[in-house]
């Protein structure tokens, strides 16, 4: 008897394997994740912990706040409920990958992230070879688009804004530059690399190239030693943790070089009296009243941040609207603005119809080209001043 | 390198070492009087870091009220742990104590990812020690500065405490012969309690002076200077207060200065290839004594 029904066990865990196994047979492989129950889910593929926790959880709020005003879809005569699913890929480029198959498992025909460059390169192959488009939201470099025909992007690119702060740096007179950046961080050696080629080109020279380790806390050896260089200013490409160290710490050391970044300091926590007169690019200005749909979405953030004190909470306790939370916001309008033209509800067809873009967002039009990159021709310059961020300009490459 | 840039550099060097010697302190006392490497103590140091976020930025109190929270708060930390985790094995072989001080260790990461996430927490700036102040041409906060010579200053009352008083003496015996000690009418436990709590008091006093130019907390924030510290005992000779002290003031100063001449990316390995080397050719250190087996 007790044969019999071990027998009978394991005729059934048998067949239960080929149930499963009928069941995967039936999706179309050259479809990819296909729409089930009129319920459409769009992955988040962001970093809430981590070196990059704050802002990628800014960047999630900015989704969030856009999933909040655009959650149903009507396409080709049948309405559709929108749902995220988020995943945490930890700032991790290991912990990433998982992350992304996570979300190819929960049958999302698109995916929105990430902030930090890493992340998004590491598991680009996992999102292309599910044949599930990824939208990139704040991730710079080069290598997230280059080569993968699934990864589209909304912001501008590493060689595009290292040349903009190298062309800012130029126009405000400096010509002897340092560059700091973080060994092993795509995001900042890439920018570091491409600041430091168009300053070369436009007669200014590099007087000291430093790196540091990740997580380092200690950059007194290495700002002495730029200083004694005689550069007139620090590119410093890095996380907002690193900038919130380093900046006190140039500041005991009296540097009086002007100091530079990239997008990731636009972020309320690096505001302090270390930081007055630090200057970097970001891809969107609140306070610009030439944009209709910016001032309306400025508006309406706010309001939305303000009725919920966990959402200020995650915002870093302000109501301030940065950067990669518009960037989030358009990342979603992009994709829902996709979905409202598919031909079919998979995430193959939702490629096709993101090639098609042709997009009026917060951060100005998005338009994708053969790599699947925005194109994006102006960034904006700011500057921490009384304890504010503050516009300075726009600058285009030059 | 300029005169300037080479003082500037033994600043630095001198100013982080000390932050070192204090906690080595910390590695080299336990050691003496118990034979315990108290691998948790690193992590000690990291709580005291959360006890100054919670009573400054949480409850809003002064930051001299917070000082003493912090300190006693982080000895309370050091004594319950010394109660808890090793009195109990105090007759267990060695090797069980040292597994639960490492047991301890990861309890406290833990118990700080759970209570106050991974994320980095910021560290409240005490207003006057983050003043910049000018030496001729050098330029540093107070807080680099006061840090040697707070570290010089508690070393002398260290030493002044071992050598000439009562309990000072009975550490000694304690650090002596153990057993001997007990049954000469030593109060073992409240030796070994005080012992922990002098660790703790510096572990709390370089916490402070550690974060405050260096404002990130989390929760693996005491893993690796709490490795470079022990490191530091070892290579002073463990059990030896002035071999901490010398030890922690080498391995900043080497630290900042390979990091000044742009290998910042080894600065870590040399501090421990320093210690496979002090193992492998100096195993009781610079000023350790030599251990006689007895027969």
């Amino acid at each position: 008897m007790k044969r019999f029904v071990s027998i009978l066990l394991v005729v059934l865990l048998c067949l239960s394997v080929f149930a499963c196994g009928s069941k995967d047979d039936k999706k179309d492989d050259s479809k990819g994740n296909v729409v089930e129950c009129n319920v459409i889910y769009i992955g988040v593929f962001e970093p809430t912990t981590g070196e990059n926790g704050g802002g990628g959880m800014q960047e999630v709020l900015g989704i969030r706040y856009a999933n909040s005003l655009f959650n149903t879809v009507n396409i080709n005569g049948t309405d559709y409920e929108i749902q995220l699913v988020e995943v945490d890929n930890q700032s991790d480029k290991t912990a990433a990958v998982t992350a992304a198959q996570t979300l190819v498992s929960s049958n999302v025909i698109a995916v929105l992230g990430s902030y930090g460059s890493g992340v998004s390169i590491a598991a680009g192959e996992t999102f292309a070879n599910a044949k599930v488009p990824a939208v990139g939201v704040s991730c710079t470099n080069p290598q997230v688009t280059d080569g993968n025909d699934w990864y589209f992007r909304v912001c501008f690119l590493d060689p595009f804004q290292g040349t903009v702060m190298a062309s800012y740096a130029w126009d405000q007179g400096y010509t002897k530059a340092a560059i700091i950046s973080q060994n092993g961080d795509d995001y900042s050696t890439g920018l570091a690399a491409y600041f430091k080629i168009a300053f070369e080109k436009l007669g200014g020279q590099i007087v000291a190239e430093e790196t540091y380790q990740t997580n380092e806390t200690d950059f007194n050896a290495i700002l002495t030693k730029v200083n004694a260089s005689g550069a007139e200013v620090l590119f410093v490409p890095s996380s907002i943790q690193t900038a919130t160290l380093l900046l006190p710490q140039a500041k005991a050391l009296g540097i009086s070089a002007a100091i530079m970044a990239g997008d990731t300091w636009e972020n309320e926590t690096i505001i302090s009296d270390a930081a007055e007169g630090v200057t970097f690019s970001t891809f969107f200005d609140e306070n610009n009243d030439a944009n209709e749909i910016a001032k309306e979405f400025v508006a309406g953030f706010k309001a939305w941040l303000n009725a919920d004190p966990e959402n200020l909470k995650l915002n870093g306790g302000s109501d301030g609207v940065a950067a990669v939370s518009a960037l989030g916001f358009d990342a979603y309008m992009v994709v829902y603005e996709a979905l409202e033209r598919l031909a079919e509800t998979n995430s193959v067809a939702m490629r096709e119809a993101l090639i098609a873009t042709d997009y009026m967002g917060v951060t100005g039009s998005v338009t994708f080209n053969e790599v699947g990159d925005a194109n994006k021709d102006t960034a904006y310059i700011k500057t921490v001043q009384g304890g504010k961020f503050v516009f300075i300009k726009t600058q285009v490459a030059e | 390198m300029s005169l300037t840039t080479f003082l500037q550099h033994c600043l630095t060097g001198i100013s982080i070492g000390s932050i070192y010697a204090l906690i080595a302190i910390g590695y080299t006392m336990v050691y003496g009087i118990l034979r315990l490497i108290n691998f948790a103590h690193g992590d000690i140091f990291m709580m005291a870091a959360y006890f100054m976020i919670f009573a400054m930025v949480d409850f809003m109190i002064p930051w001299y009220i917070s000082f003493i929270i912090v300190i006693a708060g982080t000895i309370l930390l050091g004594i319950t742990i010394e109660r808890i985790a090793y009195a109990p094995l105090r007759s267990s072989p060695r090797m069980s104590i040292m597994i639960s001080a490492i047991g301890v260790s990861y309890f406290l990461q833990n118990l700080a990812t759970y209570l106050f996430s991974a994320l980095p927490k910021s560290y409240p700036s005490i207003p006057f020690l983050n003043n910049t102040i000018k030496l001729g041409e050098v330029s540093t906060s107070l807080v680099t500065f006061i840090t040697p010579v707070l570290t010089v200053g508690l070393v002398f009352v260290l030493i002044f405490l071992i050598n000439h008083t009562k309990i000072g003496m009975a550490m000694r015996a304690v650090s002596r012969d153990f057993e001997t000690s007990k049954l000469m009418g030593i109060k073992i436990d409240r030796v070994i309690s005080i012992t922990f709590a002098i660790g703790c008091f510096l572990a709390a006093v370089g916490s402070v002076l550690y974060f405050t130019p260096r404002p990130s907390v989390y929760p693996l924030a005491g893993s690796l200077p709490g490795l470079k510290c022990f490191i530091a005992a070892v290579f002073g000779g463990i059990g030896s207060i002035p071999g901490a002290v010398v030890g922690g003031f080498i391995i900043g100063l080497s630290e900042t200065f390979i990091k000044a001449m742009g290998y910042s990316e080894y600065s870590d390995v040399f501090t421990f290839i320093l210690l496979i080397a002090v193992l492998l050719f100096r195993p009781t250190g610079l000023f350790g004594e030599k251990t006689e087996e007895k027969v």
